[in-house]
């Protein structure tokens, strides 16, 4: 089994290979995923005070 | 020693009674070499008025994004091309929040829903989660669920909400420029409410949405005639998509200017961090505010962003041998 391509940034949903990601980088300690990596879809997302839940109708969920 | 600091001193310290709109602005114009004596007088202040407890409290999103409303800086207005979806946490997701907010001795968990006011659904999920928590979990309930009919405060205090908090966001004659759907007037008028109903009234705003100093201190002004409880006070976070996403953030020592003006403003309120303190301040920045009148705290993370993790702000307070306000206090 091969590991899912990561190929969306998480943050802006823009391509990983185009444009620079490092300000998504950074924002992204203080802040969950929004978008699928794999599909770019943009996740529901749960904050509870301890954690966040990221859920892609595609792909499942991501915990913090 | 600038006067406004000596006024301050014999006016707020001595006697409790809080500077007005001309005080804050002195003190917001104050420059950078005044401000650890200014932050000094407002910690003394909240020590004298307030005492040496922090309040903890937690916050969870009950009903994310999806917002009718149109206020600038929020991610969860509908009417932005925010990232930010729509969403429901349940009740057992709710119970476990509340469970985890408890375990790191807050006393506060505040529940918040993204809308202009609650509906059948959004009451009906409350009176459920309210119920359940207060079942399972030692700890006094709050929430924010915008703006409330005269039917709806009774419900809340009915099912044992003992606090509401409806931020103004914004002095009056700035907050047109960051809601055009729903007035600076609708909101006091909740407020109005709240209050005669005997439910504690929480209410702050958030700083940096591009007022004025002077309209900064009109609000200190304004939040004072209010007298609330308790006053949460952010500092934007600016967020992607939405009309403020591209604002620059407010400066640390400005930032910690206001909280020390607040507290002036404000000598007896419960003043607490809300969300963007993180990148507005940092953490050396977040310890010179518990010593520049903040005594209140937002632990873990907020409704859409994430904050430090609350044994930080736990280990901080600790270490400024600051005690945690306990349930018993506040009972
Ligand atoms: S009413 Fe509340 S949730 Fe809705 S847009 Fe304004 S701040 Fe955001
Ligand atoms: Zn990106
Ligand atoms: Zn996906």
């Amino acid at each position: 089994m091969t590991a899912p391509a990561v190929t969306f940034c998480d943050r802006c949903g823009d391509s990983l290979t185009q444009g620079d990601h490092a300000s998504c980088t950074a924002a992204r300690r203080l802040e969950p995923p929004r978008y699928c990596p794999q599909c770019r879809r943009r996740m529901k997302v749960q904050v509870v005070p301890t954690g966040w839940t990221a859920t892609c109708v595609e792909h499942g969920d991501t915990h913090s | 020693m600038p006067e406004i600091i000596d006024r301050a001193r014999a006016q707020v310290l001595a006697d409790g009674a809080g500077l007005d709109e001309a005080g804050v602005l002195e003190v917001l114009r104050l420059p950078d070499d005044d401000l650890p004596e200014l932050l000094q007088l407002a910690h003394d202040v909240r020590m004298r008025w307030c005492g040496p407890e922090v309040e903890v409290e937690g916050i969870v999103s009950l009903k994310t994004g999806g917002c009718p409303e149109d206020c600038h800086f929020c991610s969860q207005s509908g009417l932005f091309t925010s990232p930010v979806r729509a969403v429901w946490l349940d009740i057992p997701a709710l119970v476990e929040a509340a469970r985890q907010t408890a375990a790191t001795g807050a006393t506060e968990f505040c529940i918040v829903a993204a809308v202009r006011g609650p509906d059948q659904r959004l009451m009906d999920q409350m009176r459920e989660g309210v119920k359940a928590i207060r079942e399972a979990v030692d700890i006094q309930v709050a929430a924010s669920l915008g703006m409330l009919t005269q039917a709806q405060v009774d419900e809340l205090v009915e099912m044992g909400v003992h606090r509401y908090n409806h931020n103004l966001e914004t002095c009056r004659s700035f907050f047109p420029n960051v809601v055009s759907t729903h007035s600076w007037e609708e909101r006091f008028s909740t407020l109005e409410m709240v209050r005669a109903s005997g439910m504690e009234v929480c209410c702050g705003g958030i700083l940096g949405l591009g007022e004025t100093i002077e309209q900064r201190a009109e609000f200190a002004g304004q939040l004072a005639q209010l007298d609330p409880h308790e006053v949460p006070l952010n500092f934007l976070n600016p967020r992607p998509g939405t009309p403020l996403g591209d604002r620059a953030v407010v400066d640390g020592k400005d930032a910690l200017r206001a909280i020390a003006a607040f507290r002036l403003a404000l000598p007896k309120t419960i003043l607490r961090y809300a969300g963007g303190r993180e990148i507005t301040l940092g953490d050396l920045g977040t310890r010179d505010g518990l010593l520049g009148g903040i005594n209140a705290v937002i632990v873990g993370n907020y409704l859409t962003t994430l904050g430090r993790p609350a044994t930080a702000d736990l280990d901080l307070l600790a270490e400024l041998k600051m005690p945690v306000k306990a349930l018993s206090a506040t009972l």
